[in-house]
């Protein structure tokens, strides 16, 4: 049943809009007041540009007078609440609210590392490293429910990516063939996944389930009958970080970015493929015809079911290049549930990137600096417990969904199986 | 006729129609053309295949991850085929002896009345063990009843125990007839407020309660460590996730002497079973909760307001799960930690719908998941075989009975007539 939604004219201002701009003036009064509580003038935040370890792209460390600007940050925050709430920022509000959200971050650490040092640089690789499985999985997820399949196997299909791709590597001593492994692994089980939910047409949840149930089981059932006795089947080689000539000269930009795995420039590569592929080519429209209306498509002559298996295995060879990330990628090894529920994530940074690779990877980023500031900010022993740092992504992605900011619409079909007639 | 009316009309239709077909299922009458063994094996072939053909399937894998069977296979066919029955026979065996104890020497205790309490003591620890998934697998059961999917187990169970183990550490000289069932209520209020969250979202928004439920747990799963690590932290536990023990007077007393870990929660889950069951097929509400959420057209027909049952579904399914958590904590642990629920929110789904979504057959099949458990600890130690085979034998049957059609192409089995639709199925995440 379609509810129709109220029209506003240009000039007024929706009960969404008012809620938004009264949300940001308690943001900036929360910066003037609670953040700027007890600081002198002379108080001193360092940031240092250059992440640990590197000696190339370095620039000196940036001084930050606490006090001042956390006036500043603050009262730009109220003003922009206030004139969203008297006027509204009408189509403009949701970019103004990616805005307010960074001058609040930007506030909140100049306050957490007021008098001490914050390695900038180091935050934001960090964050960006971080957010390389999130984006990943965010993008199977994306493959899937364009398509009309909805994926919550996702953490399971890097789990056992991250499993092989540990024993492969290690065995071998060939990360690419590590790799190839794990990618394969999550690449079989997305095979399962779509053939019992595109074959047998069971429930796409229970059939997710079944995958993570199992891979949870099947990798520790190996990590505790192998791994954990032979610790030369644990014990891969690494990819090297990478620094692309040139560009990792850069001041603050260069080390952060263009310094690194594989697995962040595959990133790279993967996001304009998929925005290219999936809104640019006759294959990414068939690829969304079927996951909007299978009907219609298969009227089309698009074979429906072979679209869908194809999109579901892609997306597993995705999940499993995720799962490669952390074992062969980030520590040379495999433990046991070490994805810790990445690939939900994922998922969450998929809904919240609306079903779109771009803003899919910017919602990855920030989940991921979420993560990496919660752990920074443990370190410098602030009073806010990290474990609350943590929580905002979920927090958000419950936000979105319930279309309080932005809104997020799905593919239609996502989650129905297709009866041919 | 304008489009909008033809439209209308055509959804009256529907509703009609479908309000029938969900009258005559309902009033569908037994046939009595066959026999009650051919009846009983009609009923009960899909899950007991499928149980059987995931216990084979982990032999299967226990079979072909054995290094003995290797070494067996290098000395000839005949040793290596001895090598599998045995490898497979010692680690079934053990863990039927892990989950139901000994045969000969209960009979031996029984005869001499020596070490009974030690005989014992493996299926007392199965009960214990069934206890959560009941609990929980109710919790799943009555969610699907109402067509939610409550993903959300594992964040509801953690939020239920740790309410419960602040009650039950917080308030000193309480008498247990007070202290007990209030920590038990708390625990399950919390549940339920962690139900509710999602139940109302999607009534309101419309926002699919799989993806905030599962938000929900990661949310649960920091809180509580925040809790378990500041405010509620065990004096002296050098930051681990710990809480204080809970008094002794919130403590679920045991049905026995010590070495038999079996509490009254145990008993008590059976009786929620019993209730739940008469609450969703013998009470106009639960009747209700059925109708709201197998068929909407039909409901609203019938003048229901589909969103106050589907928050009412999702409330009590988290309460369940909170009071499951709240079980394990007066009842198991006695602390709250982050050990508290090894993934029974997630194994539930399972469990539930192999009990084809009823609150009785939940018992049994939370026996079932209960023994398993308990056998594959003693596997473990025996065998050296992970007791995470289970987890895998679980997929699997989880698997088997979600597509009953893999069962009947195996076993070569005729289609049922009627076959139950599937639980639920997900069409988008929703949202405005």
């Amino acid at each position: 049943m379609i509810k129709a939604k109220p029209v506003y004219l240009k000039h007024e201002v929706s009960p969404r809009d008012r809620i938004m701009g009264f949300v940001f003036l308690l943001l900036g009064l929360f910066v003037l007041l609670v953040f700027n509580r007890h600081f002198s003038a002379d108080t001193v935040t360092t940031f240092a540009m250059t992440p640990g370890g590197i000696t190339r792209g370095m620039m000196s460390d940036w001084l930050i007078q606490t006090n001042r600007t956390l006036w500043i940050c603050g009262i730009l925050l109220f003003l922009i609440g206030a004139y969203q709430f008297v006027f509204g920022f009408g189509r403009r509000s949701n970019l103004i609210l990616i805005l307010v959200s960074l001058i609040f971050v930007f506030a909140f650490t100049v306050y957490v590392a007021a008098n001490k040092m914050l390695n900038l640089a180091g935050l934001l690789a960090s964050a960006l490293s971080m957010a390389v499985p999130i984006i990943l999985g965010g993008f199977c997820g994306i493959l899937c429910e364009r398509a009309g399949v909805v994926n919550i196997a996702i953490e399971g299909m890097m789990l056992m990516g991250a499993m092989l791709g540990s024993v492969v590597g290690s065995t071998t001593k060939n990360i690419w063939l590590g790799l190839a492994a794990a990618m394969l692994g999550g690449g079989i089980l997305a095979l399962v996944h779509a053939w019992l939910s595109i074959k047998y047409k069971i429930n796409q949840i229970v059939s997710g389930t079944v995958i993570n149930i199992f891979s949870t089981g099947m990798t520790s059932y190996i990590s505790s009958m192998y791994l954990q006795n032979f610790p030369n089947l644990n014990k891969t080689p690494r990819f090297p970080s990478v620094a692309i000539p040139g560009l990792a000269d850069i001041p603050f930009i260069g080390p952060i970015i263009f310094d690194n795995s594989l697995f962040v420039y595959g990133m790279f590569l993967l996001l304009i493929l998929l925005q290219f592929g999936l809104f640019k080519t006759r294959w990414g429209l068939r690829l969304r015809a079927v996951g909007e209306h299978p009907k219609a498509a298969d009227t089309l002559g698009i074979n429906v079911f072979k679209t869908r298996y194809m999109a579901v295995i892609l997306g597993g060879l995705l999940a499993g290049f995720a799962g490669a990330y952390f074992s062969l990628g980030s520590v040379g090894r495999f433990d046991e549930g070490m994805t810790s529920g990445k690939g939900f994530i994922g998922l969450a940074a998929m809904i919240f990137g609306n079903w779109i690779p771009f803003r899919t990877m910017l919602a990855g980023i920030l989940f991921g600096f979420a993560d990496s500031l919660s752990s920074s900010v443990s370190i410098l022993g602030s009073s806010i417990p990290g474990q609350f740092i943590n929580m905002l992504p979920y927090l958000v992605t419950i936000v979105v969904l319930a279309g309080v900011v932005g809104s997020s619409s799905g593919p239609a079909a996502s989650g129905t199986p297709y009866e041919k007639e | 006729m304008s489009a909008l009316e033809k439209d209308s009309e055509q959804k009256k239709n529907e509703a009609k129609q479908a309000g029938e077909i969900f009258l005559q299922e309902l009033s569908r009458k037994p046939s009595n053309d066959s026999s009650f063994f051919s009846k009983l094996w009609s009923a009960i072939q899909i899950p007991f295949l499928a149980i059987f053909s995931g216990l084979f399937l982990g032999a299967l894998i226990i079979v072909f991850t054995s290094p003995d069977v290797y070494e067996a296979f290098s000395k000839g066919l005949g040793t290596g085929l001895k090598a599998v029955f045995s490898v497979v026979g010692n680690a079934y065996g053990a863990l039927f002896a892990g989950a139901f104890g000994s045969p000969s020497k209960i009979m031996e205790a029984l005869r001499t009345g020596e070490k009974i309490d030690r005989v014992f003591k493996p299926i007392s620890q199965s009960l214990v063990e069934t206890t959560p998934y009941l609990l929980s697998g109710l919790a799943l059961a009555l969610g699907f009843r109402a067509v939610v999917f409550n993903v959300g187990g594992e964040g509801q169970i953690y939020v239920g125990g740790t309410a419960a183990a602040f009650v039950g550490f917080a308030f000193a000289d309480l008498p247990r007839a007070i202290h007990l069932p209030l920590s038990v209520l708390v625990g399950i209020i919390a549940g339920g407020i962690w139900g509710f969250i999602p139940g109302w979202l999607k009534a309101k928004t419309g926002s699919h309660e799989v993806i905030n439920t599962i938000m929900l747990n990661y949310i649960a799963l920091r809180l509580v460590e925040f809790l378990l690590t500041g405010p509620m932290t065990k004096a002296g536990s050098g930051g681990m996730p710990i809480s204080n023990s809970v008094q002794e007077s919130a403590k679920i007393p045991l049905i026995f002497k010590k070495p038999l870990t079996l509490h009254w929660g145990f008993l008590f889950a059976l009786l929620m079973a019993v209730l739940i069951w008469f609450f969703l097929f013998k009470t106009k509400w639960g009747f209700n909760l059925q109708m709201a959420g197998a068929n909407k057209h039909a409901a609203k027909y019938a003048g229901l307001n589909i969103g106050i049952w589907t928050v009412l579904g999702m409330t009590i399914s988290g309460a369940l799960n909170g009071l499951c958590g709240a079980n394990q904590v007066l009842g198991v642990t006695y602390t709250m930690g982050l050990g508290v629920s090894a993934g029974y929110g997630f194994d539930s789904i399972a469990l539930a719908l192999l009990a084809n979504n009823n609150p009785l057959g939940c018992i049994l099949s939370a026996l079932l998941f209960g023994l398993l458990r308990t056998g594959s600890r003693n596997m473990m130690s025996n065998t050296g075989i992970p007791l995470d085979i289970v987890s895998i034998v679980q997929a699997f049957i989880l698997m088997f009975i979600a597509a009953p059609a893999i069962i009947r192409t195996v076993y070569h089995l005729r289609a049922k007539k009627t076959q139950a639709p599937a639980a639920v199925n997900v069409s988008g995440w929703g949202g405005k």
